[in-house]
């Protein structure tokens, strides 16, 4: 008979923590879900009674982008999660075992936990070529896909490639570069995209589901409210720049050097959805537009071929909206080019008063 | 009797791989590599504008994530006449050197240790034992023995859990792993802070690039501005940072890479006569200390090394159509004029063609084609790339620092040179660049630091930003070193758009499938003669594969003569 995994809580007190130190860690796992202090309670009954979720972590067509940001995550740290909090039956970037004995682990949890897992996917699936695009152990993507999704309980699509189908998915598409949603129907599926997605997003996804035992409220291109429902431009601290029309015009111009917004040097932070402007990118340290560079969009679909990259926006829709890349188009074209001229002279007056302080300034130096 | 043994997928690297071996006598006699995943970048790159190709390049590979980007950046700048300022060059330099620390030691401890390190093991030593042995090869303070008994308790947890995990099925207690219970609980232990540790030198990424994995690039600099008097730029505060991760970082490499290094090869020395493959290696070069355009005074020498005559260096020219070339006999696309034909990247094509079995398949078909990687050569002749290159490279052309490191080491373990050129080798090799890099990386910190101080700030070139400032046509390379050896890109643009656009990355040298007349790449050539005791367990495969630290998507099977598959034995 199978020996009854250890809870979490059983698992601390063998390793010698103390009660104090446990829940001190529910706490900080909470505080990484975005999960008010009140729930705290909830957060510790699920880790005394809970052993560790099953987890099979798939690479398709990917770089590995997305493994390597979530061992960067800082709270919790990444070994805390493989060792004490899932278990991460399937994952070839760290697993021992190799070729058969990786692929027995793989099928020992999807009969033993059917219905149990949790699957996670990094990498889109290409379709073409009868799926010999993307073959492992030498079956095609698309059938080891299917197998997987049948007995998950819920699905994560990792990043952009399994989100949107990212850089593969660019035109032409000559693989055929398919997302998880497109493929994989009738179960719990959370989109987490992002070139990678920010570490500690992804931590928090996972323990939010370890936590709650269900999904986190979704928007409706399916990605989680918590870290996807703001525009990067509008938790951007350069915003106030925007607002006041200054603009960097070119990369190390002395606006560049003032920290100005970067809009007209290409800056998709209008038209993304991203948590880098409030939770940035390696602890806190730094997100894109803080070093300099314009947002890209690496969260949205089709964000590849939104380029050149370092083309202005023509406009871009107003406050608020959530949106496919197609819906943002189409109203770009027509609604908020009107809402960014009236932006744009309303915020003219700002603009003057402020360059001239600058001026000021610049003589007193 | 020969045996066939496939391994796949092989696991702990990036990307799809596949191994087929034959076996006999218990020794490897032919070996085929396949890269089993194909996206077709280069497809999708056509088109497209210049400025944007280090993004979607850099998506190449998100472990080895900054190299294509800067790889790409170079290309265009080389197509276009773009010199970069000193302080771009300098920032260049020190996110490639973080990205040598995080990447090697990710890789000794994340995915190369477990082929050396027994976890089982570890669960049997005396605590007391580790810590004598931490003791008595370095300073770093963790080594205390109630706090190898801590991460030991942590394993046996964990084990009792019933739950193992990352650690389920493998080769645990095959007669391969040769260390002591005691030096194994120091793997385990420096494998879970190597873990920890490795999110804090990315930062350096972070500072100057936003993010890691991927961070910003730029044709013509960086992005990040320079102003010591504002908040929003590189400050002396993000300044100090960047000084401060270095200095961890030189700490951690030296006190616990390093040592741990030595000290398992130390009980593996006849790997130092094993996998040894390809006579040849190659190296671009990298580390410019006077501009990109002044190869002579790179860290890492260009050149190359053909057969293992440390004596000279060869130089390489990768703008000679006659010299790097690219060949599809054995790989799923077509040529223009025929599959036999060697194309250099300016005239590089991309075409799919998958010929192979229909999946779900048992085996390749190896005599035809059987692999989605490119097969390179220069003048014919297939080379090894990565950090063993590099340092034998570096060494021939009389690099004084390289052959001080080299020298101790081999004192130190008591081998002869000859040892270099084997797996051992390839994974010594890797640590010794580790050391010398951190130590590069903080003289290019205190450059940035006197350049700033003497009043040059910039960070960007902005003369040819403009695409109207471009010629109707150009054509550029671009040569980097990446941690797993000598990557280039190729561009060729026509009216202000990527007209072609080509790559070949270490691992296309390394782990592709045979070229016209048979010659083997270094994957298939290291295999040869690699011991395997049980072929129902190849942790010897993996050793040697890891030491290339493959940078694909690869799968191995085991199966028998006849084409069927083995089972497997329950190993935990």
């Amino acid at each position: 008979m199978e020996p009854k995994p250890l809870t979490m809580w059983e698992q601390m007190q063998l390793q010698g923590y103390s009660r104090r130190h446990f829940v001190q860690l529910c706490g900080w796992l909470a505080a990484a879900a975005g999960i008010e202090y009140s729930a705290l309670g909830k957060v510790v009954y699920a880790l005394e009674t809970k052993a560790r979720p099953p987890v099979v972590w798939y690479h398709f067509q990917e770089c590995t982008c997305c493994s390597e940001s979530f061992i960067r995550s800082s709270h919790p740290l990444v070994a805390d999660i493989v060792l004490d909090r899932i278990s991460l039956d399937y994952s070839e970037t760290l697993q021992a075992a190799a070729g058969h004995q990786a692929e027995a682990a793989l099928h020992n949890t999807l009969t033993k936990y059917k219905g149990q897992y949790l699957m996670v996917v990094e990498g889109s699936v290409p379709t073409a070529a009868e799926g010999a695009y993307c073959c492992i152990a030498g079956r095609s993507a698309m059938d080891i896909v299917q197998e997987g999704a049948e007995g998950a309980k819920a699905i994560i699509a990792w990043g952009s490639c399994a989100s949107n189908g990212c850089v593969q998915a660019a035109s032409p598409n000559p693989t055929s570069a398919t997302p998880m949603h497109e493929l994989l129907h009738g179960k719990p599926l959370i989109n987490v995209p992002g070139c990678p997605p920010i570490g500690e997003v992804m931590a928090g996804v996972i323990v939010h589901l370890l936590t709650f035992d269900r999904l986190p409220e979704l928007t409706d291109t399916g990605r989680p409210k918590a870290f996807y429902s703001r525009r990067v431009h509008d938790t951007c601290y350069r915003r106030p720049n925007f607002d006041a029309g200054l603009f960097a015009e070119s990369f190390d111009d002395e606006n560049a050097r003032r920290g100005y917004c970067l809009y007209k040097l290409g800056c998709r932070g209008p038209v993304t959805y991203n948590a880098c402007g409030v939770t940035k990118w390696n602890e806190g340290t730094s997100f894109p537009i803080q070093s300099g560079h314009p947002c890209i969009g690496c969260s949205e679909a089709g964000f590849w071929d939104n380029s050149p990259f370092y083309r202005q926006l023509p406009s871009f829709p107003g406050f608020g909206i959530e949106s496919t890349a197609d819906r943002v188009g189409a109203i770009a074209a027509i609604a908020t080019g009107v809402g960014v001229g009236i932006h744009a002279v309303a915020t003219g007056v700002r603009d003057a008063r402020t360059r001239k302080a600058d001026e000021a300034n610049k003589g007193g130096e | 009797m020969a045996t066939r043994v496939v391994v796949d997928p092989i696991t702990r690297i990036e990307g799809h791989l596949r191994i087929e071996a034959e076996i006999k006598d218990g020794r490897i006699v032919d070996a085929y590599s396949s890269g089993t995943m194909v996206r077709g970048l280069e497809i999708i790159l056509k088109g497209r504008d210049p400025r944007d190709a280090w993004a979607f390049t850099e998506r190449a590979c998100g472990v080895c994530t900054t190299v294509h980007a800067l790889a790409s950046v170079r290309t265009v700048e080389n197509a276009l006449g773009i010199t970069v300022p000193p302080n771009a060059e300098l920032v260049r330099n020190l996110m490639f050197a973080a990205q040598y620390m995080q990447d090697h030691v990710v890789h000794f401890y994340h995915l190369h240790a477990l082929d050396w390190v027994d976890v089982v093991s570890a669960l049997k030593a005396d605590p007391k034992g580790t810590s004598e042995i931490a003791r008595s090869i370095s300073r770093w303070p963790k080594s205390s023995p109630k706090y190898f008994q801590d991460v030991q308790n942590r394993i046996k947890a964990f084990v009792a859990s019933g739950q193992l995990g990352i650690f389920a099925n493998a080769y645990w207690g095959h007669k391969a792993y040769k260390l002591p219970p005691e030096v194994n609980l120091l793997g385990v232990a420096h494998y879970l802070e190597a873990l920890d540790w490795q999110r804090e030198i990315v930062k350096v990424h972070a500072i100057f690039g936003g993010k890691n994995p991927h961070p910003n690039y730029l044709v013509g600099g960086v992005p990040c501005a320079i102003n010591t008097e504002e908040v929003n730029a590189i400050n002396i505060e993000r300044l100090a940072e960047v000084g401060t991760l270095l200095d961890q970082a030189q700490t951690f490499v030296e006190q616990v890479y390093l040592p741990d290094l030595l000290a398992v090869a130390s009980f593996y020395k006849d790997w130092g006569a094993i996998g040894g493959g390809l006579e040849n290696y190659l190296a671009y070069g990298d580390l410019p200390t006077n501009g990109y355009g002044d190869p002579g005074r790179f860290k890492f020498q260009r050149g190359i090394v053909l057969g293992r005559n440390l004596n000279e260096v060869v130089p390489i020219d990768a703008t000679d159509p006659g010299q790097i070339q690219e060949f599809i006999s054995h790989s799923w696309y077509e040529y223009s004029d025929g599959d036999q034909a060697g194309k250099h990247p300016w005239v590089g094509e991309t075409k799919l063609n998958y010929t192979g079995p229909k999946p779900p398949y048992e085996h390749l078909e190896v005599e035809q084609k059987y692999s989605w990687l490119k097969t390179p050569r220069w003048k014919g002749q297939p080379m090894e790339v990565g950090p063993l290159a590099r340092m034998l490279v570096a060494y021939a052309a009389g690099n004084a620092e390289v052959r001080e490191e080299v020298g101790a080491a081999l004192k130190q373990l008591q081998v002869p040179v000859g040892a270099l050129f084997s797996t051992l080798g390839r994974t010594a090799a890797r640590g010794l660049e580790t050391r010398l890099v951190a130590r590069w990386a903080k003289e290019f910190y205190g450059q940035l630091l006197t350049n700033i101080k003497n009043g040059d700030s910039r960070t960007f070139d902005n003369a040819h930003w403009d695409p109207s400032t471009w010629p109707a046509e150009a054509k550029g390379v671009g040569l980097s070193e990446a941690p797993r050896g000598a990557l280039a890109h190729w561009i060729v643009i026509k009216d202000g758009k990527i007209d072609n656009y080509q790559l070949v990355v270490p691992s296309t040298w390394n782990a592709s499938p045979r070229d016209p007349k048979g010659q083997r790449s270094a994957y298939e050539a290291a295999l040869l003669g690699t011991p395997v005791a049980n072929p129902e367990q190849p942790v010897e495969i993996l050793r040697t594969i890891h030491s290339f630290d493959p940078c694909i998507a690869c799968a191995v099977h085991l199966y028998d003569e006849s084409g069927s598959y083995r089972h497997q034995l329950d190993v935990f």
